[in-house]
């Protein structure tokens, strides 16, 4: 789950960090209200977009007078921002934050992450702020600097030194930087971010420091406890994600023509690569999970069948904890309520495999049983050829 | 022989109380697991399906000498059950819960450092040592003993390979399933080098998938020390970049952790790589052959 940047700054404000003054409005009568609080008609209004790339894209604009500011509001709120980092698709702006603008002297970053390898949280610091930190960690590994505080306790002081140094920060500001770094990492493991990035870290006009922009990520197993974070976690999913997520179902939506329904995710991404693998593109991702009911997989069908681009269907169930007779009923069920219109090709394997085959075989609909993975994804791949050859033709 | 679990093993599963947990403590016994017992706080004193049921981990083991553990408990108190079972001094944890938050793991991992156990999952089918001894929720009726072992990420590939060189005659001494998770406890090279150590196990099957950098440290380790024929298989070339796969794990991060990198890496070691999950157990039998065994 993704904050936006004026979620993240009011949890960093309120950590006492120091974070520019701003106000988010959400519609354009807002404005005068939000100027009013900030006391000041100049500023910058920033569209809210869980991405990065804004700047450029024409999403940071400054404003010099009410009238200015309210105008920009106007003009960003409802608009579709494509970034670099978005799509041609873009997204959608529903929230602009006015804040007060910072004179910026130096741009530094700062993040906190999880280094998996190393099982340890990570600081990662460099000069090059406001770049693309990953262009910097490839072309100038040098200008970065990774730190690993001890389990359990505070940032060292003597790490957060050889951090301030780093960056090329002195005396109150090396002291400042110290606690902004101690603030981070707490608040990294009380909110439990998967990432938290300050990018630019700025030195300002009178010399101090300032986090201007902030990514926000918390992990998706911790939602349950981050509710007050005020973060969306349906915000970046397809309607038909968060569906599927109602009935336990993990979905992902993919641009290829063969959808799939698959129980485990590593034998679901496995799937896709044997379609890829075979000439074909998989539709989406879908995981039914362990212990999915038949009425789950009647679900997962309905969903797999509304997307229009689907020219056939794959299932493949290596039945454990759910049985392979269940999966089955749940298909020809799905078939026999929603119709097929689309070649079905079903593989089973594993617990009560001779049971689910017979439910599929005496179900009287056009289904093909694969006899195993290799034969399915053939299968697949030649129905939805087919068919494009047979449209071609005609 | 084979690794990890046997006759030996005497089992509780924690949160046995519970749908799940008590279907695979049932499914466990049938295949002949040695299930002592289970543990559900407040419920003690109590038996369901013949198991006896414990306030706590302690109690479980003072009461049947209890070794080894299988965590069905809720996400939010899993982190904690994990806990529990170190102190109590069982000496193989396997949590086959998912959905623990990253910084609850974090805090297992640092304090399981002090402690003498072995950590498995969490988000994990578990493990089986063919013929002997189930911990998890692999279905039972797949394995049949024999000469290959197996280390996986995910559960369903586990059950693929296993199915697989059952079909081709190779059988299994033990199949480990490590699970998804940033924050793990066995990873792929601990299992490789257990395997490697194992008289019984001629064979072994590496299956990984993107993300993290658990392969490459496999391969590294199996380009040194490994003269056992090794098949690996990664999934998840053909996902999209940053796109969240049912596993935390499986997110791309920047280069590392590709299909590619990770393919380049085992093929580097020695490593016979299948193209695809189908062709698992054929390349297994390929590579037994090639090595005369």
């Amino acid at each position: 789950m993704k904050l936006h940047e004026y979620q993240a700054k009011a949890i960093l404000r309120q950590a006492g960090l120091p974070v520019p003054k701003g106000e988010v409005v959400f519609k354009a009568e807002e404005v005068s209200n939000a100027l009013a609080k900030l006391g000041m008609n100049t500023g910058v209004a920033k569209a809210q977009a869980y991405t990065g790339g804004r700047g450029k894209a024409g999403g940071i604009k400054l404003y010099k007078t009410a009238d200015e500011a309210l105008a920009l509001t106007k003009q960003l709120i409802g608009m579709t921002l494509v970034t670099k980092q978005t799509g041609p698709e873009g997204v959608k702006i529903e929230a602009v934050l006015l804040e007060e603008a910072s004179v910026i002297k130096r741009e530094l970053y700062v993040a906190v992450t999880l280094d998996r390898a190393k099982a340890n949280i990570v600081l990662i610091l460099s000069p090059e702020g406001g770049m693309d930190i990953e262009e910097v960690a490839e072309k100038t590994p040098d200008r970065i600097l990774k730190l690993y505080p001890a389990w359990g306790r505070n940032v060292d002081p003597a790490l957060a030194a050889q951090g301030a140094k780093f960056l090329g920060l002195e005396g109150e500001q090396a002291k400042a930087f110290g606690d902004i770094l101690e603030k981070l990492y707490r608040i990294y493991q009380e909110k439990d971010c998967t990432l938290l990035e300050i990018n630019p870290l700025v030195v300002n006009g009178t010399g101090g420091l300032s986090l201007l922009d902030c990514k926000f990520n918390i992990d998706d197993n911790a939602v349950y406890r981050q509710t007050e974070t005020g973060g969306d976690p349906d915000a970046e999913k397809d309607p038909s994600e968060i569906e599927a997520g109602k009935y336990g179902l993990s979905y992902i939506k993919l641009d290829g023509d063969i959808g799939c329904m698959v129980n485990g995710a590593g034998l679901a991404m496995a799937t896709m690569d044997i379609i890829a693998h075979y000439g074909a593109q998989p539709a989406n991702f879908l995981d039914v999970g362990g212990s999915a009911s038949e009425e789950a997989v009647t679900k997962a069908f309905e969903i797999i069948t509304s997307d229009k681009n689907v020219k056939g269907i794959l299932v493949n169930i290596f039945g454990g904890i759910m049985p392979c007779d269940r999966i089955a009923r749940g298909i020809v069920n799905a078939v026999k309520t929603t119709g097929l219109n689309v070649p079905l090709v079903v593989r089973l394997e594993g617990t009560n495999v001779k049971e689910g085959k017979e439910v599929i075989e005496n179900s009287g609909l056009n289904l093909t049983s694969a006899s195993d993975l290799e034969d399915a994804a053939k299968l697949a791949a030649q129905n939805v050829k087919a068919l494009k050859a047979g449209k071609g033709a005609n | 022989m084979a690794i990890l679990i046997g006759k030996e093993t005497k089992l509780i599963t924690q949160g046995i109380t519970g749908k799940a947990g008590l279907f695979h403590s049932q499914k466990c016994r049938d295949y002949g697991t040695n299930v002592v017992g289970g543990v559900t706080p407040k419920k003690g004193g109590t038996t369901v399906e013949g198991f006896p049921v414990f306030n706590s981990v302690a109690e479980s083991v003072k009461a049947t000498g209890a070794n080894a553990t299988m965590i069905f408990v809720p996400a939010p108190f899993a982190a904690d059950a994990i806990l529990e079972a170190a102190d109590a001094g069982i000496q193989l944890i396997v949590a086959i819960t998912e959905g623990i938050p990253v910084m609850d793991m974090l805090k297992v991992h640092n304090y399981l450092k002090s402690k003498n156990c072995i950590l498995i999952g969490p988000n994990c089918p578990g493990l089986v040592t063919a013929g002997v001894c189930k911990i998890g929720i692999a279905p039972g009726p797949i394995h049949t003993k024999g000469r290959i072992g197996i280390v996986s990420r995910s559960g369903t590939l586990t059950y693929e390979a296993v199915h697989q060189t059952t079909m081709a005659g190779l059988g299994q001494t033990t199949a480990v399933g490590i699970g998804g998770d940033p924050i793990h406890g066995l990873s792929h090279v601990d299992v490789v080098k257990l395997l490697n150590a194992d008289p019984e196990t001629e064979g072994i099957i590496l299956i990984g998938e993107i993300g993290g950098s658990d392969e490459e440290i496999a391969a590294a380790y199996i380009k040194e020390n490994v003269k056992k024929p090794v098949v690996g298989f990664i999934a998840g070339a053909s996902a999209p970049k940053g796109k969240r796969m049912g596993h935390a794990g499986a997110i791309i991060d920047g280069t590392s952790g590709t299909a590619e990198a990770k393919i380049q890496a085992l093929k580097d070691a020695g490593v016979t790589v299948a193209a695809t999950a189908a062709e698992i157990g054929k390349k297994m039998v390929e590579a037994m052959k090639k090595a005369g065994k």
